[in-house]
């Protein structure tokens, strides 16, 4: 994984926040799963500008928290194993 | 069971009956031919957004064929802007192969495609339309080339069911994002074609056998194998329990739980009369089947209830005649004789032809 590489949702899904299941989804043909919240900040920084370097920065700001690279990390290697991310090629 | 309504998650329009093609395993009504295109584009938009505002994200675009309806591609524009996952399941046959770039457009997300065959000869068979097969190929190519998403179905029965194996290399060759390979349900035309269309057990093996064969070899395309129920014992928890998740809209303005529900002697509310909300939590045909009190004794004493919540109400009231019933695919209903006699009597018609879905043949049964 490299770190300054910047990666997007794949355009066959669709990633959006939905009020009345309070939590943002990922939509794909004929399903669609829930993201915790965690997994829902992350895709949703996933907008093929943002590097996981940067995505880390702003979600540690956010939250106020150090040392969440291993599960950015993490998560988005399982997500494009998944087809939900792609690099931004 | 838990009785609390939970909004619908799938909305599904069928823009129109009519269709191109005439394929005897439609699971469409035999009566289409008396189903008006009464809504106005202005009627589906509200739909739309009435559903959404509720929490519906997937929606299915189907008919008949949605290709020819008019407004089309303003339907799919406005499902993208409420933000629903578009999904438009279609024949390929029936508009021009421009309507792609303006699907494309419009933000449409999945293609479904029908593909009977990879045959010139058994799918103008099939579908009684010798433009069908050039068409649909080249409406594949289009989409892909386009970048949209496309999903490969194909109704399997006794017409293709050899042929699986040619099927998927066809899809493949297509670069079909997804393959369904769907044995079909016997509703509608195929209940009363099913002497002409239903396999064999051992065919059936033999499709399983080919189709994980092939599975594990495409890790690119994933594909689906659905098992028709009349050879299974337990039956299907059809459309994910009765009023629980999809909501289908018919031609006519018809609001219903599935696709086939209004051949059940039930009163169905129409959108011209009624709002998405109160259809879907207020109205006595959406509520008539929720919960487990409608339930005759095999069903509601049956461990089982909450899996398959009795299975389908229009399998049960088209082969036995009471809508309240076990599915009598189930090998605990009093009526399961019924199925096996329909697959023993269905399997020894070796010379049974099958009736196209047309308008003319429609009309012969409507009432």
């Amino acid at each position: 994984m490299q770190l300054e590489k910047s990666i997007l949702v794949n355009s066959h899904f669709q990633l959006q926040w939905e009020e009345q299941q309070n939590c943002y989804v990922l939509l794909y043909p004929e399903g669609m799963v829930q993201l915790s919240q965690s997994a829902g900040e992350i895709m949703n920084l996933c907008d093929g500008k943002h590097t996981i370097n940067s995505i880390v920065k702003e979600l540690e700001d956010k939250f106020d928290m150090k040392g969440l690279e291993g599960d950015v990390v993490e998560f988005v290697d399982d997500a494009i194993e998944r087809k939900w991310l792609l690099n931004n090629e | 069971m838990n009785n609390e309504i939970k909004p619908p998650l799938w909305l599904l329009l069928e823009l129109t009956h009519k269709c191109p093609l005439e394929c005897s395993y439609c699971y469409n009504q035999l009566d289409f031919a008396s189903t008006k295109d009464s809504l106005t584009k202005e009627d589906w938009f509200k739909v739309m957004e009435e559903a959404r505002a509720m929490g519906a994200v997937q929606l299915g675009i189907s008919g008949g064929e949605p290709l020819l309806h008019k407004d089309l591609v303003e339907i799919i524009q406005k499902a993208n802007d409420l933000k629903f996952y578009t999904n438009l399941i279609t024949s390929g046959v029936g508009a021009d192969i421009s309507i792609l770039q303006k699907l494309k457009d419009a933000g449409l997300k999945t293609i479904q495609l029908g593909i009977q065959s990879h045959n010139e000869t058994t799918t103008t068979l099939i579908t009684n339309n010798k433009n069908a097969y050039k068409d649909k190929i080249a409406f594949a190519k289009e989409a892909k080339r386009l970048g949209i998403q496309l999903i490969v179905n194909s109704c399997i029965t006794r017409q293709n069911i050899g042929e699986i194996g040619d099927i998927i290399e066809f899809a493949e060759s297509l670069n079909a994002n997804y393959l369904e390979v769907a044995n079909i349900q016997y509703y509608g035309w195929a209940l009363e074609n099913i002497d002409a269309l239903l396999p064999t057990q051992e065919q059936l093996d033999e499709a399983k056998r080919v189709t994980d064969h092939y599975r594990d070899k495409r890790p690119d395309m994933k594909v689906f194998f659905v098992v028709p129920d009349y050879f299974a014992t337990r039956p299907k928890a059809c459309m994910n329990g009765w009023g629980s998740t999809f909501l289908t809209i018919n031609p006519d303005g018809l609001a219903l739980p599935c696709n086939t529900a209004n051949t059940l002697p039930l009163e169905f509310p129409n959108v011209k009369d009624f709002t998405i909300k109160e259809i879907w939590n207020e109205s006595h045909a959406f509520n008539y089947f929720r919960g487990d009190k409608w339930m005759n004794p095999t069903c509601s004493a049956c461990p089982e209830k909450e899996k398959d919540f009795g299975g389908c109400r229009c399998q049960a009231f088209a082969l036995t005649q009471d809508m309240h019933e076990a599915d009598p695919v189930c090998d605990k209903s009093l009526h399961h004789e019924v199925v096996t006699e329909i697959v023993k009597k269905s399997l020894n018609s070796f010379d049974a032809k099958p009736l196209y879905r047309n308008r003319v043949n429609s009309l012969k049964f409507v009432k």
